[in-house]
């Protein structure tokens, strides 16, 4: 198990770089972009003199890289430093009546917890599904059910977001009144109000995900049918199902948990579109509103989550794969 | 099932439908009850319960129109009234204003309402570094004397006619003194709801007090929530599912969808908001009177009403005073689409030919762009050109507007003349987008403003909307109507107001449950 840990802690140093230089070229973009938080929150009112308050409050009247090495320095910290949003407001009232609210954690942290949620849910219903799909098309390779089940995933992940989340709107809360079509959840909603409200987005995002596992998974059982011991397990006799439960799966997973991680990083990343059409206050939301506003510190952070979610389910994903392999756990 | 039988309930529905078809008003008596649930465009992360900072509908809804109160109310009728005042009067030169104040009236943490609270809301929107839309209007007043706990007296720099009314606007909102900035956290007003959560951006959940000085004539409704659905699809379909009972800012792309569904309200009205394309008249050829007449009669206005607007809006006259203003004058020659008349003003200019850019965005209004090249196509009849130049969406405000010779923007108007005139049109102010300078319009300005005669003052302020529509270089197509829906379970006292949206966004207060 040595060579595992290892591998993590590489793993994970690599993955420190590469949040060092998401945050780098991310202040840079934002940077780059025309127009800053002062004109934004400012709109029509921006005079010159609003203009120039607002960024002195704000610090952001300092140059690029005295800007990024003080975010730098407190992000090192733990202190993902304070939303300008949350910042702007205790200015206006003209002390630290502000001070304690609106840190970038506060204002993320509840929005985190919805989109984990979210996540949660669909990777409940996505992931075995998508995996039981995959077996039994690998089973019933070439047949009625196989096609049926690749035509339907793939034309709904060929299907803009917006559109399958419009479709699942139209026949499940307006034409069968079965679930809401709003899933504004807020704090102090009973679990399963909360369950019931995420049940539609949800069921967007399964038919979005499904297909790439689904098919990977069909793909990588048929590819070992082929092979010598497949073919001396189906000579003693053994059931198909059996066949490919008990002897290709076990040795599928690997590509299969690969393509679940990318899935699984999709639905904490990707999901703005569907949080919108059903007014869900997840983290995808706030990050574009804040990207609108040119809030760099929430901007920031969200991006390092997302990068974060990349490499931790990759690593994880990495280390299943090993886990999963006798020949990798003991290496000679 | 009290003994009512299934034939005796389809009776009833049958009965309940005639009525319905008789056309008798179901406005009955307003009555108590319920939770209304909104579905409001224009929240922000950046949202907070500081007046000062309001701008967009959600706060404004939430804060002007249900936790806190002003000192005078906007009827829906558009007549001023006392809302935190309970009358008011002036000297003859509109300088000094004597306003009492209502008794027992108690903030949400149940401090005592006062005249040192006035003062204090008064101030916060000139205090070091505060950045208040309502500073011009509050740094016009150079003394405030509290006479008693009831009583102030308000002198201001200059006679202003209309101070009242700039009283009732959503940034000042009464805040209790010495605990503004707790008031600013948790949202303590002395409005018909206070606030039980508040999620910027989000959401908000707000309930009734006990008793309130508006019993028996406002406030309907048990508890409100508001959710942020900034999404116009998203927003139709809440309301078209039944997950919210009223939506603010209807698309009219799926219009039609919602005026066809049976459970569902549009109501519209035209108020001042309107679209402009100022000129620079410090700038050539826009310093030319007949320049700036050709253009004006380049635009087809209709068309853009119908295009642009999709119909929910009315052709305006190149001057900022709407029909919800009170001294709206619609007598003036309509400035028409005359390509031949503009051909030859342009040669009166003495110009063979004219060529202008025009800048626009849609940050600038909801298809600005799309009106700019419908202008473009409209002008080159008239063989003007006008090269449309699209401008990024950011830092419009800040990069185009007021800084090219010619772009497109909008106003959402102000409830009186005076307001809306020395905003954008008064000599020297920051936002003077035309820097047009007519002498007659300048002096009537300031003649108007401290004029207490109703019947003088409808006579200046007409002609200087004359003066604005013939010489002005602002052409102003159109007003947009505030276009808003409701589930037909919600009803009103059949008066709406056209301030704003949303019954001039106290639709919480004003509506109920039928």
């Amino acid at each position: 198990m040595g060579s595992v840990s290892k591998i993590i802690l590489q793993r994970l140093g690599l993955g420190l770089v590469t949040l060092f230089v998401v945050s780098i070229v991310i202040f840079t973009a934002v940077n780059l972009l025309p127009g800053d938080f002062a004109q934004s929150i400012l709109g029509q009112g921006a005079t010159k003199d609003a203009v120039e308050a607002i960024r002195k409050d704000l610090g952001l009247d300092q140059p690029f890289f005295a800007r990024y090495l003080d975010w730098l320095s407190g992000a090192v910290r733990g202190d993902l430093g304070t939303s300008f949003a949350a910042a702007n407001f205790s200015s206006f009232v003209g002390s630290d009546a502000g001070s304690g609210l609106g840190t970038v954690a506060q204002t993320i942290a509840p929005r985190f917890e919805n989109t984990m949620f979210l996540a949660g849910v669909t990777a409940m219903i996505a992931v075995p599904l998508a995996v039981f799909l995959g077996v039994l098309a690998a089973l019933y390779r070439e047949t009625i059910f196989d096609r049926a089940a690749n035509i339907f995933t793939l034309s709904s992940i060929s299907s803009p977001e917006f559109f399958l989340a419009y479709v699942l709107i139209l026949v499940l809360a307006v034409l069968n009144p079965i679930l809401p079509s709003l899933s504004n959840i807020f704090d102090g909603m009973s679990f399963s109000e909360r369950l019931e409200r995420t049940l539609l987005p949800a069921l967007t995002l399964t038919l979005i995900v499904t297909a790439h596992m689904m098919r990977m998974t069909r793909a990588a059982i048929i590819n070992l049918l082929a092979s010598p011991y497949i073919e001396m397990a189906r000579l003693k006799g053994i059931s198909p199902m059996r066949v490919i439960v008990k002897h290709a799966l076990p040795n599928a997973l690997a590509p299969i948990i690969n393509v679940i991680a990318l899935n699984l990083a999709y639905l904490i990343t990707g999901v703005v579109v569907v949080e919108t059409v059903f007014v869900y206050p997840g983290i995808g939301q706030l990050f574009v509103d804040s990207v609108k506003l040119r809030d760099i510190p929430v901007v920031q952070a969200c991006c390092l989550i997302f990068a974060g979610a990349y490499i931790l389910l990759n690593l994880a994903a990495d280390i299943m794969s090993i886990l999963s392999n006798p020949r990798l756990r003991h290496p000679k | 099932m009290s003994g009512l039988s299934r034939r005796g309930l389809l009776k009833t529905g049958v009965a309940a439908s005639m009525l319905a078809a008789t056309g008798v008003p179901a406005r009955a008596e307003a009555k108590k009850g319920g939770t209304l649930r909104l579905g409001i465009a224009g929240a922000n992360t950046s949202d907070s319960w500081d007046a000062r900072t309001h701008s967009d509908s959600f706060m404004i809804m939430l804060a002007y129109g249900a936790v806190f109160d002003c000192l005078t109310e906007i009827g829906a009728d558009g007549q001023l009234k006392g809302e935190l005042a309970e009358s008011w009067d002036a000297s003859a030169d509109a300088k000094v204003w004597n306003f009492k104040l209502r008794k027992g009236v108690t903030f949400h943490n149940g401090k005592a309402f006062g005249a040192d609270d006035v003062i204090e809301s008064l101030n916060m929107h000139v205090a070091e570094g505060a950045k208040s839309a309502a500073q011009p209007i509050v740094s016009a007043i150079t003394n405030m004397e509290k006479i008693n706990d009831h009583e102030i007296v308000f002198t201001l720099e200059a006679g202003n006619a209309d101070f009242p009314f700039l009283l009732s606007d959503y940034h000042i909102v009464m805040y209790p003194a010495g605990q503004v900035e707790e008031a600013i956290a948790k949202g303590i007003g002395t409005g018909m709801y206070k606030v039980e959560s508040f999620d910027p951006g989000v959401r908000a959940l707000l309930s009734r007090v006990d008793s309130h000085y508006k019993d028996g004539s406002a406030g309907w409704f048990d508890s409100v929530e508001a959710v942020a659905i900034n999404d116009a699809s998203a927003r139709m379909n809440a309301l078209m599912t039944g997950q919210v009972d009223a939506v603010n800012r209807v698309d009219f792309k799926t219009e039609p969808l919602l005026r066809a569904n049976p459970t569902v309200n549009i109501f519209e009205v035209t108020g001042n908001q309107h679209y402009t394309f100022p000129m620079l008249t410090n700038l050539s050829p826009f310093d030319n009177v007949k320049v700036r007449q050709a253009l004006k009669h380049s635009i087809n206005r209709q068309e853009m009403v119908d295009k642009i607007l999709l119909g929910h809006g009315r052709v305006a006259n190149d001057h900022p005073i709407g029909p919800a203003n009170q001294y709206f004058n619609d007598d003036i020659a309509q400035n028409t689409y005359d390509p031949d008349k503009a051909k030859s003003l342009i040669k009166e200019a003495g110009l063979d030919g004219l060529t202008v850019q025009l800048s626009a965005a849609n940050a600038a209004f909801a298809g600005a762009v799309d009106a700019a090249q419908l202008y473009q196509a409209s002008a080159k009849a008239a063989g003007i050109n006008i090269d449309v130049i699209q401008e990024p969406d950011d830092g419009y405000w800040s990069n185009v507007w007021m800084k090219k010779a010619w772009c497109a923007c909008y106003w959402s108007g102000r409830s009186t003349e005076d307001w809306m005139f020395s905003t954008a049109y008064e000599a020297g102010v920051p936002w003077w987008d035309s820097k047009w300078d007519n002498s007659r319009f300048q002096e009537l300005l300031l003649t108007a403003r401290a004029e207490l005669d109703s019947d003088k003052r409808r006579d200046m302020y007409g002609e200087m909307q004359q003066i604005m529509s013939v010489d002005g270089a602002t052409v102003i197509p159109m007003y947009a109507n505030y276009v808003d829906a409701h589930s037909t379970k919600l009803t009103n006292s059949g008066t709406i107001g056209n301030v704003f949206q949303m019954d001039s966004s106290r639709l919480v207060e004003r509506w109920w449950f039928a």
